[in-house]
């Protein structure tokens, strides 16, 4: 029961997002590619490790010239840590338990967030001296350096080694100008009890609304309020499965779902018969150039009905006589 | 400045909530606050709310809350993507302008319907942090250890919070995580993100929060014991972790300072603490003294995190115990963003 109700829903976006990342930003990603840490001079000379495109105390401008950025590093202190005992797969720089640190990296006066690789939360301390372990196919971005690692006394840090992901033809790469960033999140959504009522419905081949006690206005597929007075839609209503177009659009742009058909289609606002608001539908069944503001529809119905909106696949016409403008005019 | 006071409050929780949809959680809670506000919809002024997309899944999650709010014949409405606190402090200075004389705030969210630690991740800067991942907890860790090495002090301290937040808890219906347990026993817990261990982290919450403000006479028509917002300030610091000192909230101190927080005896505060660690750092930038003030009476945060409602919870709590006469004089207080960014002070007082 709680299954069916449930929808599994992630939110990311294909192929992630694409930020340009500016001149300063661009120096520092640039550095990274190349296997060296820069920091810029804010306007009191504290050295600011990552960049910042603007002075934390004074907000002017940083990074306009050459001078302004120290190499840092690439070996530091950490100043604080905390121990991820269970690391998010895909996300997390690590797959095994780590820590994260802020690290003050030598020469800089501000601290960097990184991961650091140290077994158990017995291999770090704060204080204690770490470096960066480098990857060999470095891109321009934070997750270049893989992780810091904590250093034995008087050890020194490993230089990054060559890169293997330099390309093959003579182009000059030039420095890094933007970054992509993919990100997905899960949901686990339940569907509330009106939207279960409407779902429950559909698997009968009925479509439910509600109606709100002190009021006459029914909901098809309600939220659970009267969207005019926000009083619970408490009374179930079963409302017809025939309506007439209100609004309507001609499609012409293809992929715009998975579900859509192929273009032209058309998109409409339905006016269900004995419903006060609108449900969105397509029509098919005519030719798109003949639906119309009025047009009678019923419901096509699946063949395996089930409690998903899948199981009305679209509106056809009914062949009545048109709903007068009277009839809907409040409905647009 | 026109004396604004909060008249009524009300809000829920539960650890999850499965049956309702948002639409369904805020309902009740809007019309508790509105009845026991004694103002009819007609005489509300202004509506503002306060939602986080990345919560709900998906853009626009405040037009869900419009639909529990009624907005047939249209009405003035705005909405902050932050806790609903700030949608307060939006509604207390459009009353300032002398255009409406009361508002109806709220803030709601599912956090169970996701990964609350990992989507507040989102916030952060998407250039060299964001592709690190540190959660909200991981970050919180990272400012408990600095916080407690800077102080000389041990993680018994940061569980005095938690177990007192859960005893505090047990007489707040809207909770998540109440009962008696002992310091000892706290310590005894394996820990989730050194230093924190699971008591530590704020306990997840699907609710709603909803509070009324009115100015001046509507209040005192309504109200017996209005619980007058005497002072308010917010204040933010800078976004990279690396250059803030994160041993102290700076922001905390300022905003309390400018709300005037300390003119006068504070008789309970209500800190937006998220970790143990938090109610200990925040009470020290407000300069609190644990024997004269009760601090989170009500457990706060820890005991039960509604994101976006739990800010605007302190205001509740405090006023609650200005109407009831327990207390004259209280500090609300709110935060946003990772280890403390943004804090809200607010000083309510009766008369």
């Amino acid at each position: 029961m709680t299954n069916t109700f449930t929808a599994e829903h992630a939110l990311e976006y294909p192929g992630g997002y694409t930020r340009s990342v500016g001149p300063v930003l661009g120096r520092f990603l640039t550095g990274l590619r190349d296997g060296t840490i820069l920091g810029v001079r804010g306007r009191d000379g504290r050295v600011i490790v990552p960049v910042q495109e603007y002075d934390p105390v004074t907000s002017d401008a940083l990074g306009g010239r050459d001078d302004d950025y120290v190499e840092v590093g690439p070996a530091g202190r950490v100043i604080t840590w905390s121990w991820v005992a269970q690391p998010r797969p895909g996300k997390h720089p690590l797959e095994r338990p780590f820590a994260f640190a802020l690290i003050r990296l030598d020469g800089a006066d501000t601290t960097l967030l990184h991961a650091v690789d140290c077994g158990s939360p017995e291999g770090i301390a704060t204080g204690v001296r770490v470096a960066p372990r480098w990857r060999s196919d470095r891109v321009g971005k934070i997750t270049d350096i893989e992780c810091f690692i904590v250093m034995a006394d008087g050890e020194q840090p490993t230089p990054a080694p060559a890169r293997t992901n330099v390309p093959d033809d003579d182009t000059e790469e030039g420095p890094v100008t933007g970054m992509n960033s993919a990100f997905r999140l899960e949901y686990k959504i339940p569907a509330g009890a009106a939207t279960r009522r409407y779902l429950n419905g559909l698997a009968e081949g009925k479509i439910i609304g509600g109606r709100a006690p002190s009021s006459d206005d029914v909901y098809a597929a309600s939220r659970g309020t009267d969207p005019k007075t926000g009083e619970p839609t408490s009374i179930e209503v079963e409302i017809a499965d025939t309506g007439c177009v209100t609004t309507f659009c001609i499609v012409n742009i293809p992929g715009l779902s998975e579900l859509a058909p192929e273009i032209p289609y058309v998109s409409a606002q339905i006016l269900l018969d004995g419903a006060d608001n609108m449900m969105f539908g397509l029509i098919r069944g005519c030719d798109v150039d003949d639906v119309h503001m009025g047009m009678r529809v019923k419901a096509k119905w699946a063949d395996e009905l089930k409690a998903d909106h899948r199981s009305i696949l679209y509106w056809e016409p009914t062949g009545e006589p048109d709903a007068p403008y009277e009839h809907y005019k409040d409905n647009l | 400045m026109r004396d604004v006071a909060v008249i009524s409050f009300a809000a829920s929780g539960v650890p999850r909530e499965s049956e309702s949809n948002e639409v369904e959680i805020i309902v009740p809670v809007l019309r508790e606050a509105m009845a026991s506000s004694g103002l009819t919809k007609d005489e509300i002024g202004f509506v503002c709310s306060g939602s986080l997309d990345y919560l709900f899944g998906g853009p626009f999650a405040f037009v869900a809350g419009v639909d529990a709010v009624g907005a047939v014949p249209p009405i003035r409405e705005s909405h902050v993507e932050m806790d609903s606190a700030w949608a307060l402090y939006e509604a207390w200075t459009y009353i300032q302008t002398g255009e409406v004389d009361s508002a109806l705030i709220y803030g709601f969210s599912k956090g169970s319907i996701g990964d609350v630690h990992e989507i507040l991740t989102m916030q952060t800067d998407p250039y060299n942090l964001l592709p690190l991942w540190p959660s909200a907890t991981d970050m919180a860790a990272l400012q408990a250890r600095a916080f407690l090495e800077a102080n000389d002090l041990d993680e018994r301290v940061l569980a005095e919070v938690a177990a007192r937040s859960m005893a505090n808890a047990k007489s707040t219906p809207y909770a998540t995580r109440a009962g008696d347990v002992t310091v000892e026993s706290l310590l005894a817990a394996p820990k989730v993100a050194d230093p924190l261990r699971a008591a530590d982290i704020f306990a997840g919450s699907d609710g709603a929060a909803a509070i009324v403000i009115a100015a001046d006479d509507v209040a005192r028509r309504v109200c017996k014991r209005p619980a007058w917002i005497r002072g308010m300030d917010h204040r933010i610091e800078a976004h990279n972790l690396g250059v803030r000192d994160l041993t102290r909230s700076e922001s905390t101190a300022l905003a309390g300072a400018a709300a005037g927080a300390l003119r006068g005896k504070v008789d309970v505060a209500e800190l937006h603490a998220q970790f143990s660690h938090e109610e200990l750092l925040i009470a020290a930038a407000l300069g609190l003294d644990p024997s004269t003030t009760s601090i989170n009476p009500s457990g706060g945060a820890l005991a039960g995190n509604c994101l976006m409602a739990a800010g605007l919870e302190r205001f509740g709590e405090v006023a609650k115990r200005i109407w009831a006469g327990e207390a004259d004089r209280g500090i609300a207080h709110a935060t946003s963003g990772p280890c403390l960014q943004q804090n809200l002070v607010a000083v309510l007082e009766g008369e």
